[in-house]
């Protein structure tokens, strides 16, 4: 009996980019050499590597990514082995990222991947531009708005306000908690950032200090109450590190003492570590699954195969199996994303000027505005103390406060008087400087 | 007569050579690409069809616009470099995150009554930490000066504030190291609210302390049972005294 030849790697990827289809994107090619453009030209960068970021950077690998980057701040921990599967118990202590690039590149063999060992606040914005498409496998809120923030600011609106394609720089957002996680794609300038939908999330657990302080009634009241009363009490000045073993060993003990008190059971190390620093324990299974949608959607916008995600979709695995896409709309006005509204400016404009004529642009009309640039506040209405100390501003030419730089962002907050009715609104500027060498196309006003 | 909107260029009309040019590319027949065709025979074209609608569009200067594949898209890098160059003037930019802009929003538009005041010990440019001066005009604590700071996260408004009083004071709901039992500072914060609303919440213990929530239970209990001891005690550890075993500083 003849063997047939062992299959192909890559057949299961070619059923999907050597074939034509019913649902390919409009400019879908399929052919050999899509796949080969993939592994060539395509570059992702992964963005953390821990329990989604060891399972993307399998996924990816597989899926025919060539070049990928990775990133991630932290060193391996004994509790991270139970699903980041990329690392061993010889490993705990090494950098997360070095390690499951090498782990990942052992085993499939053509991958490059680079892993870089810091905080992605340390790197320069224009890393990030470098990349096609990033994919996240974050655990916050602020690191995720911090990325979001960054690729948005790649994103240039022309003079009618529409989005500019080539600058545009899809992101693959995956997180997970337990048995539920989410997938959703974010197309700067078309899908809602993440900062249009950042109002789904719920509001943090907090009990009130006299609960705790007072009439304690679980196991939680009890942890907290070491960790934010007692240990003010006993140790002021110190700050709490919740990465330091002794002191979490020092809450524990104090919560204990605290629910024998008061008849409460419940109270273990595992629970006040995971109330102390937030934390729900982690499924591998939960991992994969969010991993697998995120790295389907990077294909899919890499090369067309397919209709892309629209745009949220969500998985609940706590009883039974629930899954739901749902499309969200951006928020025009949105600080992070959205166009905002351009101005054209002469370099001898004033901030007083500039000020007033906030008030008679048609699609603003805004009075008694404060402005911001870049961190940096450049007038202030209210209180009377900042307003003092801005006031020498008013006379300045704006173009000398923003650097004399020919096009840039600012924000600007104040009173909106839309058909009577007067709110208070907070709106992005893209402001450009008119005759300055270098902008004569205003198609390219945009900013960061 | 049918004319051509727009075509695709999936990357496989450039010849050997010309790999470079993205501004051009030569258009062979819909399919015939003879490297591609599968097992077409070659022949020559006919001014049929789409080859017949490009015609038509170039006859009429009636534009046939290209569309690319994303893959082209990545391949077009050049573009994309110089775009972030001319954006950020080439250095590295500092980022104003959307919680930093909601708190200028929120500073901008205090409406403090004249029994507070703010400052800014960072200068103008740091909003993320201040002081407030709370000077009750009646009540129990009407002519003490108390001072609270202020600490605001970047996930500002998701989370609440952070509030410590730095005054040492004899108060039910403010403990004796600082911590301030406030609901809207913890289990009732919502991102609508903002500074002005939680400096309103903490002029609010002044005038009204009460013995419900208490973090220093001893007055709570002195507030509840014996209100004109507890008025005298304030006054004591306003001026500068001792209230049981604690000594308080003067701060009127």
């Amino acid at each position: 009996m003849a063997d047939a030849a062992p299959p192909s790697k890559s057949r299961d990827l070619d059923k999907l980019l050597l074939r034509p289809g019913n649902l390919v994107g409009p400019t879908f090619d399929p052919g050999v050499q899509l796949r080969d453009d993939l592994q060539e030209y395509a570059r992702v960068l992964v963005v953390g590597a821990g329990g989604l970021g060891c399972e993307l950077l399998k996924d990816l690998a597989l899926s025919g990514f060539k070049n990928l980057e990775v990133i991630d701040m932290d060193r391996i921990e004994v509790t991270n082995l139970n699903r980041q599967f990329l690392f061993r118990l010889e490993d705990v202590g090494k950098p997360k990222a070095e390690v499951a690039a090498k782990r990942v590149m052992e085993r499939i063999s053509g991958v490059n991947i680079v892993p870089h060992f810091c905080r992605i606040e340390d790197k320069d914005i224009r890393f990030y531009n470098d990349f096609n498409i990033i994919a996240l496998g974050l655990d916050s809120i602020e690191a995720r708005s911090y990325i979001n923030a960054v690729a948005c600011s790649f994103l240039e609106y022309d003079s009618d306000d529409n989005p500019q394609e080539e600058t545009m720089k899809p992101m693959v957002d995956g997180g997970t908690e337990g048995f539920k996680g989410h997938a959703r794609v974010i197309v700067p300038g078309v899908t809602p950032c993440f900062e249009c939908t950042i109002w789904l999330f719920p509001p943090q657990v907090k009990f009130p200090l006299c609960t705790l302080a007072e009439t304690p009634r679980n196991a939680a009241h009890c942890i907290e109450y070491a960790h934010l009363i007692k240990w003010d009490e006993v140790h002021s000045g110190k700050a709490f590190d919740p990465d330091n073993p002794d002191h979490m060993k020092w809450v524990y003990d104090e919560a204990v003492k605290r629910a024998e008190l008061f008849g409460i059971p419940g109270v273990t190390y595992s629970l006040t570590q995971g109330v102390v620093k937030n934390i729900i324990p982690a499924i591998a299974s939960t991992n994969a699954i969010i991993s697998a949608a995120c790295t389907l959607e990077t294909l899919k916008i890499a090369s067309g195969c397919s209709k892309t995600l629209s745009n949220y979709l969500t998985y609940n695995g706590v009883e039974g199996l629930h899954t739901k896409v749902t499309e969200f709309v951006k928020d025009e006005n949105c600080l992070v994303c959205g166009p905002g509204v351009l101005i054209e400016l002469d370099t001898t404009v004033t901030l007083e000027k500039f000020i007033d004529l906030l008030g008679e642009h048609p699609k603003l009309l805004m009075t008694k505005a404060s402005i911001t640039y870049r961190g940096k506040n450049l007038y202030m209405q209210a209180p009377p103390v900042l307003e003092e100390m801005t006031r020498s501003n008013l006379e300045v030419p704006l173009y000398d406060l923003m650097d004399k730089i020919p096009k840039d962002v600012l924000h600007a907050t104040g009173t909106i008087d839309k058909d009577g009715k007067r709110s208070s609104g907070l709106r992005k500027l893209r402001v450009v400087f008119k005759g300055i060498d270098g902008v004569t196309d205003m198609d390219m006003a945009g900013g960061a | 007569m049918r004319v051509s909107t727009s075509i695709i260029d999936s990357g496989r009309y450039e010849s050997a050579m010309s790999r470079v040019s993205s501004n051009e590319f030569t258009y062979c027949d819909e399919g015939e690409n003879p490297i591609f065709g599968g097992k077409k025979k070659i022949k020559d074209q006919k001014l049929v069809g789409g080859n017949l609608a490009l015609g038509n569009s170039m006859i009429d200067l009636k534009p046939t616009r290209v569309i690319r594949s994303m893959i082209r898209l990545f391949k077009v890098k050049e573009k994309q470099k110089e775009l972030a160059e001319n954006a950020n003037g080439g250095s590295p930019i500092k980022k104003q995150t959307a919680g930093e802009l909601r708190l200028h929003k929120d500073i901008s538009e205090l409406n403090l009554p004249k029994s507070c005041s703010i400052s800014f010990p960072n200068g103008k440019d740091d909003l993320m930490n201040f002081e407030v001066f709370i000077r009750p005009d009646e009540g129990y604590y009407r002519g003490g000066t108390f001072l609270f700071s202020f600490q605001i996260s970047p996930s500002y408004p998701h989370e609440a504030p952070k509030v410590k009083c730095k005054t040492k004071v004899y108060h039910p709901n403010i403990d004796l190291e600082g911590n301030v039992c406030l609901n809207i500072l913890r289990e009732d914060w919502k991102p609508v609210l903002n500074i002005n609303t939680v400096i309103y919440g903490l002029y609010h213990l002044f005038t009204e302390p009460n013995y419900e929530d208490p973090l220093n239970h001893d007055a709570a209990a002195v507030l509840r049972d014996n209100p004109k001891m507890f008025e005298s005690n304030v006054r004591r550890a306003m001026y500068g005294g001792y209230v049981g075993q604690t000594y308080f500083q003067r701060c009127i």
